[in-house]
């Protein structure tokens, strides 16, 4: 048992990494920030007019000198994050994610990735929970544009917990990461023990019949799914892909060998992103049931959060319904 | 060794900008295919820039205090590998397997594979945002080294140069010198016809820039440009250096088709004898 103060600070330090807390994973990225700031000068930000949005406005306000607002001009920030990179910084790149990986795709593509620069974007307002703005302003491709480059890695964390361990994590990294972040306060679900690794899958449970390999907003669901599925009778487990790219193999074989399916869940399109990835993996090394969870070839549109949830079949009980349908049951 | 600033020798300049000329002719025959035209245009330019203006150490390419250069238009790729090989960077024998497979020196440069390549460019539009990213890095390290960058005209058609262009205007990035190739010719034909460029001085100028417009074949007038361009403070500056597509060699100047064709052996022949080298 250690001392009271020693529990204090430890108390202190799990508020910090947002551990149990529900936090939009934007929030949890600001904080982080900022403490890596602190820590860290090599740390520079740039933000394309939505520092306010992105949360990077708390790293403006105290490091002003390492801060660059860049305007609306997301092709000549990917740009300059790149020139940074080239002098020793570690320059963290912010926008909301369709403007990130959309707009200035060909520029990750060219200066950042071909010259495997050591630059991390950021992005937030990942997915249809950013609402009521509508289609031009949810990403639900942003995965699928950046797993398709080389030498990306590819992030998605779940909850404010996870997203400071990975922001922490990338700055310690050498080389390009897409770290897509969203807009709407999510719960917390990852576990206390746990400790994000680049390319490590968190498995919560391995089911007898089926698991769900899922990531972002989609793992509260995916493990509301699996308990709605016990106390059906149904065995489901539950795997945390949140790197995207590259994919824990490992985790997705161990969870495949020991089920009847396979289903993936994401706050994105169902082509190119996690349920490819996965796919793609199973398709060629271990054939066997896949269902994809995830918005159909399709454009979002305005409405709330959950509204749009619903609408585009991104709930616990789409899920359930999903799985035993396959399932026969 | 490293090269600076020491002595402005015009007469040893032009005659490094010769060899240059030579060395890029015999490189793209031997390839068959890179992109003759604007490499020649802007060899003055590149020579003035390694052989006088920029402080580097080939031996040591990554030296923290080196001036850096981006060659936004990527395709002027013979014309960087020439002055990278002449200045010591690589073997010159490397200039022989140009574009061949294997070989570092792909069409377009890439910085994992040659020293002395600060990134890797080849897609237009893209250069100068990094060389401001360079500039605001080495700003905040209060590195008083100078980042060059070149751009072909035609290069500037494309949009992220207007917003580099007002970046480096808003950050008052007086250790930036950006230089524009301006040959007027692009693969279509003039910049004029396809897309109208004009006026260069005054859009650059209207960006924040101090802009100086030089006979881009004059030694004489590039060097003193690179000079004055050091003592402008508080704001970037631009060298619109007029030139000549193909400058140097009577048959290509001035034709837009040798944007991308390379000399036959017959040419290289007449050309070295217009650089007064006899076919060596």
């Amino acid at each position: 048992m250690g001392s009271r103060e020693e529990q204090t600070t430890a108390n202190n330090k799990q508020k910090q990494d947002f551990c149990g807390q529900a936090v939009a994973t934007r929030d949890a990225y600001g904080a982080a920030l900022l403490e890596l700031g602190a820590r860290n000068d090599r740390v520079v930000v740039l933000d394309a007019d939505l520092s306010g949005s992105t949360k990077t406005i708390k790293f403006a306000k105290a490091f002003p000198e390492r801060f660059f607002n860049m305007g609306i001009s997301e092709q000549d920030m990917i740009g300059t994050a790149g020139g940074l990179s080239l002098t020793g910084k570690i320059p963290f790149a912010s926008t909301f994610a369709i403007f990130e990986t959309g707009r200035a795709w060909e520029q990750i593509r060219q200066t950042i990735c071909y010259s495997n620069l050591n630059v991390k974007l950021v992005a937030t307002h990942g997915g249809i929970t950013v609402g009521e703005d509508g289609a031009s302003h949810q990403a639900l491709e942003d995965v699928a544009l950046m797993r398709v480059v080389p030498n990306m890695t590819v992030i998605v964390p779940s909850d404010g917990f996870e997203t400071k361990q990975v922001i922490d994590t990338i700055a310690e990294y050498e080389g390009p990461v897409y770290v897509k972040l969203g807009r709407a306060k999510v719960p917390a679900v990852m576990p206390e023990d746990y400790k994000f690794q680049i390319g490590k899958a968190h498995t919560f449970n391995i089911g007898k019949d089926v698991n769900i390999i899922a990531n972002g907003i989609m793992l509260p669901a995916a493990l509301k799914a699996r308990d709605i599925l016990s106390q059906e009778g149904i065995d489901a487990g539950v795997i945390n892909m949140s790197t995207v790219k590259p994919l824990d193999t490992t985790a997705l074989l161990e969870a495949a060998k020991n089920s009847k399916l396979i289903v993936t869940a994401e706050e994105h399109s169902v082509i190119g992103g996690l349920g490819s990835a996965v796919t793609e993996f199973l398709s060629e090394n271990y054939p066997m049931p896949v269902k994809r969870i995830g918005t159909n070839d399709t454009f979002g549109c305005s409405g709330k959060p959950d509204e749009l949830l619903k609408l585009f079949g991104l709930t616990a009980e789409d899920i359930v319904k999903t799985i035993k349908t396959a399932l026969g049951s | 060794m490293t090269i600076a600033s020491q002595s402005r020798d015009i007469a040893f300049l032009t005659e490094q900008a010769r060899n240059v000329r030579i060395e890029i002719l015999k490189m793209l025959t031997k390839s068959g295919s890179g992109h003759t035209g604007g490499s020649l245009s802007a060899a003055d330019v590149l020579t003035a820039l390694y052989f006088y203006k920029m402080l580097h150490n080939p031996s040591e390419p990554s030296w923290p205090g080196r001036d850096r250069f981006v060659l936004s238009k990527g395709h002027a790729a013979p014309l960087l590998y020439t002055v990278l090989a002449l200045t010591g960077y690589m073997d010159k024998s490397l200039l022989d397997d140009l574009r061949k497979l294997g070989c570092p020196l792909q069409g377009h440069p890439s910085s994992k594979l040659i020293p002395g390549v600060e990134v890797s460019t080849g897609s237009l539009g893209q250069g100068l945002s990094i060389a401001n990213g360079i500039a605001l890095g080495l700003r905040l390290d209060k590195n008083p080294a100078r980042v060059y960058c070149l751009l072909g005209d035609g290069e500037t058609q494309e949009g992220q140069v207007w917003e580099a262009a007002m970046s480096a205007g808003h950050f008052m990035l007086d250790n930036l010198c950006a230089i524009v190739d301006h040959n007027g010719l692009q693969i279509d034909g003039k910049c004029s016809d396809v897309m109208k460029i004009e006026p260069v001085a005054g859009k650059w100028s209207a960006f924040g820039w101090h802009v100086f417009e030089i006979d881009g074949h004059s030694m004489e007038e590039i060097t003193n440009a690179l000079d004055e361009a050091e003592k402008i403070k508080g704001k970037p500056s631009v060298i619109i250096a007029k030139t000549v597509k193909g400058k140097g060699v009577s048959f290509f100047e001035g034709k837009a088709e040798y944007h991308g064709l390379t000399p036959t052996s017959e040419e290289l022949v007449k050309a070295l004898k217009e650089l007064g080298k006899n076919g060596k």
